[in-house]
């Protein structure tokens, strides 16, 4: 057993009103530059719908994410290395980027140059790449905003298999709700698999999946290889580029952008312990619906003095367990069960969760009442079918989802009962085995979620990444890296050994050890 | 005057093309990493790049590889299983056949590059240099075809890989050997050398990062440690 930490996250889909504004908030941080206009590194969509890029969940399309060979081993559903090599020259499974959108402005100056005319003035739109016009806009990040678009091409929704989906196309029976997404940062992640450079790799310390900039070299496998199509190819800079989960806030402790900036309160983020000698195993358990308890089954109880021993000797710092034993992204994926990763049948074994959402009873407005289960209204005849939810959050499995919905609609019942009527029924929470405490502790994080509830971050600690249990010029060197450096850029700053040109001859003296940049200890 | 010119093109040129190749690509690798890619520009335009991109590569490659290993293998190393009118015979079809294949390649990337939109819009100066220049080479190498099939003795082929070998070897009067040769061989040579010269400032420097690597990594994940 070798025990790792990750910062995870968890987004209630239940409390999502789909205002895009964690979109924007990213893409004024991250995705504000050149040739990637078109990438939005977190985007909100409606479902059902195909998405962005089109049709993104139907890896029979693009070949993302893992599959399990004859022998029950996995592999790239791209290929095996050879295989990657081997399309090299050109890759079969990239998307074109009108599968995302051609990037586009309006000519605004024309408003400004116009001569007089009968007509109002246009500013048409144009063609970022090109400059050229166009007519108009073919798709986009929220082409289906709200269900937009004829039902026909909606339903192509990979989340509709096994259903009989025509009956959604009607008025009455119709049904949405929102899908934020964003990089899952996964424990068994296909996109640092399908690098042929090596330049996308996952941090031990946080789990956060980056990608090294000036290592890679632009072969545009890690684009297939991501399942939920989470990889941007910049096509200005040669160079792929990702969601990079904020590491500068969360190493500084704070919430990434766009869990900061949700106005929902929708977004948890929390540590999670796991055993990182089990990650291919449970990736590759053979039948497709055992993944979302494979996976549960990684995460080891941070209260357990056995696991917090362990974690210690394996490196994880005191404070990251105790943020472990706080973490709401714990709580609600494995005490309470109520959270699930999208698409476990990748086999990515991601990490960022989603509270299914509640939807209307859809027999209260025919009958005129409820149909109830013991204590609850039936979650089975809620709007959204529990069918389609599992398609998207436990590979089909629809008890899992179930019971999670139950859990959330007692908690209302619960709650109503005690606030409203000043009554609290026990019989409720036998029905969805939970205590009183749990469900007193469920309703705090999930209904008044509070800033610090929300988010459990513990500081990064890179002092501890030398041999020693504290390393001073590690230390002392992060401190100061930023504001003056040494050089143009990064690259000739501080932490590289070798430049053609010289480095310098001492690193940060401030650690009280005068010694050569980049030397080890 | 011939003689200089002669002497310079092949004596003393090839050390400065390889050397400008050797300084740049460090340079730039130290100095810029960043820069240093493959450029795809697949994901703005794909059509026909899969049959054009393919083609070009594995034929441009297996001609690289062609004139490595028959300009620089030594004589007695062949000498006792084929002549040298045998082995001309054979690079003559090789490079016949690759060469075609790059060819049909090359036009398809050509036509890409200069007539769809999207691509010429993203197309630097160098890309398009580059892909020219390795055009004519192209085709100035399928037109030394022809020009040997005029004396299969094998005679030209020898001169040339004396040439080369003289050259890497460090030996004084490799241009000599060149001074008789066909105009077409001496347009290649220099073009080809000329291609060495500006692979630094290229987006040719992409091969020196072929991933072999890949094929060596234990298992698919990487995890690194912070520091």
């Amino acid at each position: 057993m070798t025990i790792r930490a990750q910062i995870g996250m968890v987004l209630n889909l239940d409390k999502c009103i789909g205002c895009h504004t964690c979109s924007i908030t990213c893409k004024n941080v991250w995705t504000s530059r050149g040739g990637v206009e078109y990438a939005w590194f977190n985007n909100v969509e409606t479902k059902p719908g195909v998405g962005y890029p089109r049709n993104w969940e139907d890896q029979s399309e693009w070949k993302g994410g893992w599959e399990l060979t004859k022998a029950g081993k996995l592999k790239p559903k791209i290929g095996g290395k050879l295989g990657v090599l081997s399309n090299i020259f050109a890759n079969p499974d990239l998307p074109l980027i009108d599968d995302y959108y051609e990037p586009f402005t309006y000519e605004y100056d024309h408003l400004k140059t116009a001569k007089e005319s009968k007509t109002v003035p246009t500013a048409r739109m144009k063609s970022a790449i090109t400059g050229k016009f166009k007519e108009k806009p073919e798709w986009g990040v929220n082409w289906e905003e709200i269900l937009g678009g004829e039902f026909q091409k909606r339903s192509k929704d990979y989340n509709f298999a096994d259903i009989e989906k025509e009956i959604y196309g009607e008025f009455e029976n119709t049904f949405m709700m929102y899908l934020p997404r964003l990089c899952e940062h996964c424990l068994n992640p296909s996109c640092v698999a399908s690098c042929p450079s090596g330049a996308i790799y996952k941090r031990e310390e946080d789990g956060i999946v980056l990608i090294d900039q000036d290592k890679c070299r632009g072969w545009r496998m890690c684009v297939s290889g991501c399942p939920y199509k989470k990889i941007y190819f910049n096509w200005q800079s040669g160079k792929s580029e990702k969601c990079t989960f904020c590491y500068p806030r969360i190493e500084a402790g704070e919430p990434t952008v766009c869990s900061e900036t949700c106005v929902g309160r929708i977004r948890y983020l929390g540590v999670l312990l796991y055993d990182s000698d089990q990650i291919e195993a449970a990736a590759s358990v053979k039948d497709e619906k055992d993944l979302y308890q494979s996976q549960c089954d990684l995460f080891l109880d941070p209260n357990d003095p056995d696991v917090i021993e362990r974690a210690l000797a394996d490196g994880v710092p005191q404070s990251w367990i105790e943020g472990a034993q706080n973490s709401p992204v714990y709580k609600m994926a494995i005490d309470w069960k109520i959270a699930f990763p999208l698409h476990p049948e990748y086999r990515t074994l991601p990490m960022v969760w989603y509270v299914p959402p509640l939807s209307p009873i859809q027999s209260a407005a025919e009958a005129g009442k409820l149909e109830q289960d013991g204590m609850l209204p039936d979650v089975r005849s809620l709007r959204i079918p529990n069918k389609y939810l599992a398609n998207l959050l436990t590979a089909g499995d629809e008890e899992p989802v179930i019971s999670a919905l139950e859990r959330m609609m007692a908690m209302r019942v619960y709650m109503r009962g005690k606030t409203v009527n000043g009554v609290e029924d026990p019989a409720v929470l036998e029905q969805v085995g939970m205590t009183k405490d749990q469900m007193d502790d469920m309703y705090q994080l999930m209904a008044i979620a509070n800033y610090e509830d929300r988010f459990v971050i513990p500081t990064n600690h890179r002092e501890y990444a030398g041999d020693g249990p504290f390393d001073a010029e590690i230390a002392f060197s992060a401190r100061s890296e930023c504001g003056f450096s040494f050089g143009s850029d990064s690259n000739t700053g501080s932490g590289k050994k070798v430049n053609l040109f010289g480095t310098q001859t001492h690193a940060n003296t401030l650690s009280g050890s005068p010694r050569k940049p980049g030397g080890s200890s | 005057m011939a003689e200089h010119l002669n002497g310079f093109l092949f004596g003393i040129y090839p050390y400065i093309a390889i050397l400008v190749m050797i300084l740049g690509s460090i340079l730039r690798y130290d100095q810029n990493p960043y820069s240093w890619k493959a450029d795809s520009s697949q994901l703005l335009h794909s059509k026909g790049l899969r049959l054009g991109s393919n083609l070009f590569h594995v034929g441009i490659l297996l001609l690289f590889f062609g004139h490595l290993v028959g300009l620089l293998t030594p004589h007695w190393l062949y000498e006792p299983f084929i002549t040298s009118g045998q082995k001309q015979l054979l690079a003559m079809t090789a490079g016949g056949i690759f060469g075609t294949m790059c060819f049909l390649g090359m036009g398809i990337l050509i036509w890409r590059r200069t007539t769809q939109d999207r691509v010429r819009a993203t197309t630097k100066f160098m890309d398009m240099a580059i892909l020219l220049i390795l055009f004519v080479q192209l085709v100035l190498g399928l037109m030394t075809i022809p020009q040997s099939a005029k004396h299969l003795d094998g005679s030209s082929m020898i001169a040339l890989a004396e040439w080369a070998q003289h050259i890497v070897t460090f030996r004084p009067g490799a241009a000599e050997f060149i001074m008789e040769e066909a105009l077409v061989f001496k347009l290649h040579i220099v073009l080809g050398l000329t291609i060495f010269l500006l692979f630094p400032f290229t987006r040719l420097v992409h091969i020196v990062s072929a991933p072999f690597k890949y094929l060596l990594r234990s298992g698919y994940q990487i995890v690194r440690k912070r520091g």
